[in-house]
């Protein structure tokens, strides 16, 4: 099949969907790869570079759609764009197919099959080609290097000839991908970093980033990430006004903001209120990567920087991804080329479009002249139900004596109980049987015990050679065998013999393989 | 020479051996605890040779000599994965050499015995060490063991068939059931667990017909119980053991190792002879402890195991959702490059491949890129305790990278990359997720926690025990399909 990416149309737009190492990597799946000359230049992959890695430049765009079978691009198609497909086109790109009705029909009506990135359904399976997460990645990272852009001071403390930096107090909130990425780089750089999300579950992934998570003091059962895919649900009033209400008493000591809240399908939620922006000091710095869809910031302008009364910075910039244009077409591009890999399963360049496959499936939305959006839940769950977490019982000093003692009382019992049946027992054999025997006996317990109390000291990786060695001394037979054969009848003398003869092999093969192996274990 | 040089010679072998085991405590003491152990022998067998009764010396030494040479050239042969069928082999000849020196001592009682009544004498004596002349006149005449138990009484006549009894009959176990395990082990008797129809009750009907044989013995019955019992041991030995499968070997071969100490301190009782007691002991208890642990290894009871087979379950497995995700050398080799920290769990798949050799470079080549390689060891990992241990110390892998389950197990979060070469039943999560498994609740290695998993396997076929592992279907586990040894062959090419 032929793949092929246009230049994007969309202003600003400096993203493009195939790299020349993406290409080599669809060729090896047996495809040819096209590319509009230019689509690159904004990312910084020249036409030369398309060309080396065996990729066919087409002059104009409108070749390039006419050309291929199969269109790989970053943004929403236009309606121009649309126009352009039939049925024997499949597109590959963001769609917002929520959003985008019109875009829907009209594929629909040229019976083009579409599949839409973000709709790639969050399971393990389909992590390669998550283009929502990858590009979130970015986006999280570049919000941190804007806002320091914008942020007079240092991210981290120090002590200098010149006067002692406080470090820059940093408040993510909605730890997802973009989240977790801002706490990354934003405690890379030094600052101390807080951090917020509705599901209690993400603390931990949040401490592992080095960042502080902030508790509310709130007792709900809060729904489970797991039950929504992985993404954050609407929360109730009340814990909306907890929430709130914790964000206010931090909003004074706070110098730069970074929310991410998004609940899929919905408006931003508002969660930074203009008082909280209003307690900020001048020369703090938010940024609103909602801001696309309304915005957490009250006073965010989508695609703009605007400096309040009060002089706090709210960066507003929906175009964070495309702002890394060399990185995020990078990643966009492996995530376009692994969902190619799945939908050529036999890597012979003939594309077979599973319908059957959660993935391709959840992320169709027309095929065949049919919108198949939205799509049904995909047959495996996402993230596995977390179990609830049973808390030991704390135990109070004193029940835990008590239980102390309990356990010794029973393990005196136990052992006084053993002894005492062990005991009557040997007195018993004792009674009927001759002194010669006990005296015997006796070396046989005793021997019993020190072999207890010898071996439990071997050590584990020693076990091979214990075996060998003790198969060698267990050949100690070899007295009885020798004390027996100068006994004078020949039938002894043959089977005391046979006896001495094997438990020869023993000694010698026991002792000779046992050193052997001792022999190989080496420290490093 | 004096008996009481010779008793002063056993004190100092049994003191030797018993530094001789408590040396394997660890590797470098270990060294020298194995000389302790030959000194003990020597001494034991030179006293032992000069001592009362022993005659035909020469004879003895150059039998000891011929069997000793067989010993030294198996033992210099020997591959390191052959070793434990070289153990239960060993183990078959000590219980051979049990039910010899037990059949001996019945015939001395009957010749003792027969010359008593030869001269007219009462046999056995009525009080201990009360003898009349003539009674002395007959006993001067032997030597050695036969002069003991010329001296006995009747109640120590009767302790000296009870103890010989035993001596046989767990010496014949001992014997047909290393046999089979030797079989098992070598790959020359089907390892799956196998039956004769009857099962459990044909093994307690032997059990039974030896009981009676001992009560027909002792009541004075002659050659005969002895034999037909001997018969019943052998047959308990082999049908025992062909009910076991093959990944309870470290159990059984453990077991039978106790079992040749029995036997030995068995006979040692009834040869009067301290030593064989004490040495008797220390083996027997030693082997009872190894089978401890492998039974606590696989939370199995000992009587389960020795039963054979697994339990059944108590409700259907958990489903296994997903799908076995393959992987190249190139992935392996790439995600290794990648990892800092890397551990290895080998299992017998190693083994059987002979992989160890390729392991080991792997492991080297790893380790002067300056990642961290350890190796988790699972106690039943392997045919044989501690089996995976030898194969690796055999390949020069240093002792103190290769940890033990409990020492490791916490690390596996932190850790990038795990590679299971040929293991399968003790790195099954199922063990802890699904109580309805057949192994719920044995500890497993639990290396699905780490980054990365790769599983070095031969196809898609499941364990021994034919459990499903869930791990196979990870989101973190790639399959890396192949032989052990070319797989790690080939991926030793790509990591330069």
């Amino acid at each position: 099949m032929k793949i092929g990416t246009p230049k994007e149309v969309f202003e600003g737009e400096n993203r493009v969907a195939m790299t020349p190492d993406s290409a080599a990597q669809l060729q090896k799946l047996g495809h040819e790869c096209y590319v509009e000359a230019g689509a690159g230049s904004a990312a910084g992959f020249t036409d030369d570079a398309y060309e080396a890695a065996g990729v066919t430049v087409v002059k104009t765009a409108a070749a390039l759609w006419k050309e291929v079978d199969i269109i790989a691009k970053v943004r929403q198609p236009t309606e121009t764009e649309l126009k352009r497909l039939n049925k024997d086109k499949t597109l590959i790109s963001f769609f917002n197919p929520a959003g985008n009705e019109e875009g829907m029909e009209l594929a629909k009506s040229k019976g083009a099959t579409v599949i839409a990135m973000e709709m790639v359904p969050r399971i393990s399976r389909a992590q390669k080609m998550d283009a929502l997460s990858s590009m979130a990645n970015i986006a999280g990272y570049r919000a941190v290097i804007e806002a320091g852009n914008n942020f007079g001071r240092f991210f981290t403390g120090q002590v200098t000839a010149a006067g002692k930096v406080p470090p820059a107090r940093v408040l993510v909130v909605g730890a997802g991908v973009a989240g977790l990425a801002a706490i990354g780089t934003s405690t890379s750089l030094g600052a101390v970093t807080l951090a917020f999300d509705v599901r209690p579950e993400v603390a931990e992934q949040v401490e592992s980033m080095g960042a502080e998570f902030v508790y509310l003091d709130f007792e709900e059962e809060q729904q489970d990430g797991s039950a929504t895919g992985g993404y954050a649900s609407v929360s109730s009033p009340e814990f909306r006004e907890a929430q709130l209400a914790k964000f206010r008493e931090l909003a004074p000591d706070i110098d730069i903001v970074i929310t991410t809240a998004l609940i899929p399908n919905r408006e931003a939620p508002k969660l930074w209120l203009e008082d909280m922006v209003k307690a900020m000091k001048p020369g703090s710095v938010i940024v609103d990567l909602a801001a696309e869809r309304g915005g957490n910031v009250e006073g965010t302008v989508p695609d703009e920087k605007v400096v309040t009364d009060n002089g706090v910075t709210i960066i507003g910039y929906t175009d964070f991804p495309s702002r890394m244009a060399t990185q995020s077409s990078a990643l966009y591009a492996t995530n376009i080329r692994h969902m190619m890999t799945d939908l050529t399963p036999e890597k012979d360049g003939v594309v077979d479009h599973d319908m059957d496959d959660d993935v391709i499936r959840g992320a169709t939305v027309t095929h065949k002249g049919e919108i198949t959006w939205p799509p049904p839940p995909p047959k495996v769950a996402a993230i596995a139900a977390q179990k609830p977490k049973e808390k030991p019982k704390e135990l109070t000093p004193e029940e835990k004596r008590e239980q102390e003692i309990a356990a010794f009382k029973k393990e005196t019992k136990n052992q006084v109980t053993l002894l005492a049946v062990g005991g009557a027992l040997i007195l018993l054999a004792g009674l009927f049987t001759p002194a010669s025997f006990m005296q015997h006996f006796v070396v046989f317990v005793l021997s019993v015990f020190v072999g207890f109390q010898v071996i439990w000291n071997v050590s584990h990786s020693l076990h091979t050679p214990l075996m060998a060695v003790t198969n060698a001394i267990s050949s100690i037979i070899i007295l009885g065998a020798l004390m027996q054969i100068g006994s004078g009848s020949w039938l002894v003398i043959l089977l005391a013999a046979l006896s001495v003869f094997m438990a020869g092999i023993n000694i010698f093969g026991g002792f000779l393989v046992t050193r052997r192996m001792l022999a190989m274990f080496q420290k490093s | 020479m004096e008996f009481g040089f010779t008793t002063a010679a056993y004190v100092v072998a049994a003191v030797l051996f018993i530094l001789s085991l408590g040396g394997l405590s660890g590797q470098e003491s270990a060294k020298r605890a194995v000389w302790y152990g030959i000194a003990g022998m020597a001494l034991a067998v030179f006293a032992t040779l000069i001592g009362p009764g022993a005659g035909l010396w020469l004879l003895s030494l150059l039998l000891i000599a011929g069997g000793g040479a067989i010993g030294w050239v198996v033992a210099k042969r020997v591959e390191m994965t052959e070793m434990p069928q070289l153990v239960a082999a060993m183990h078959s000849l000590v219980g051979l050499a049990a039910v010899f020196v037990g059949f001996n001592a019945h015939i001395e009682i009957g010749r003792v015995a027969e010359a008593f009544a030869e001269a007219g004498v009462a046999f056995p004596h009525a009080t201990y060490g009360v003898m009349s002349d003539a009674a002395h006149e007959v006993e001067s005449i032997f030597r050695g063991f036969a002069a003991i138990v010329a001296h006995k009484t009747g109640v120590e006549i009767n302790i000296l068939r009870i103890e010989l009894f035993l001596g046989v009959f767990i010496g014949a176990i001992t014997f047909t059931g290393s046999v089979i395990a030797f079989g098992k082990l070598a790959g020359r008797v089907t390892s799956a667990a196998e039956k004769l129809p009857g099962g459990h009750i044909l093994n307690a009907g032997a059990a039974a017909i030896s009981l009676i044989c001992l009560f027909w013995y002792v009541g004075g019955g002659g050659f005969l119980p002895l034999f037909i019992m001997t018969l019943c041991a052998l047959f308990i030995g082999y049908h025992l053991i062909m009910g076991i499968g093959g990944a309870d070997m470290p159990v059984v071969v453990s077991m039978l190792n106790s079992y040749s100490g029995w036997a030995a301190a068995a006979i040692g009782f009834s040869l009067g002879n301290d030593l064989l007691i004490v040495v008797g002991a220390l083996v027997g208890s030693s082997g009872a402890i190894l089978s401890y642990i492998m039974c606590k290894a696989m939370n199995r009871s000992f009587v389960s195991v020795i039963l054979g087979g697994f339990g059944g379950s108590a409700g259907p497995a958990m489903e296994v959702e997903g799908e076995q995700k393959p992987i190249d050398v190139d992935g392996v080799a790439q995600t290794l490059d990648e990892a800092d920290s890397v551990i290895i769990v080998p299992g017998y798949g190693m083994a059987v491949a002979q992989a160890q050799q390729n392991v080991a470079e792997l492991t080297r080549k790893l380790r002067a890129k300056g990642k961290e390689v350890r190796f988790a060891i699972h106690p039943v990992a392997g045919r044989l305790p501690g089996h995976m241990n030898v194969l690796l110390a055999e390949a020069k892998v240093p002792y103190d990278i290769v940890l033990e389950m409990e020492e490791i197990n916490d690390d596996f979060p932190d850790t990038d990359v795990v590679i299971v070469i040929g293991s399968n039943d003790i790195v099954n999560p199922a063990a802890q997720d699904d109580p309805n498994s057949p192994i719920a609740g044995m500890p497993v290695l639990e290396v699905w926690k780490a980054k990365n998993v790769f599983v070095s396997k031969r196809g898609q076929g499941t364990g021994y025990s034919g459990i499903e592992n869930p791990l196979f279907y990870k989101d973190n586990t790639r399959m890396y399909y192949g032989d052990a040894k070319d797989s790690i062959g080939a991926l030793l090419n790509k990591l330069d």
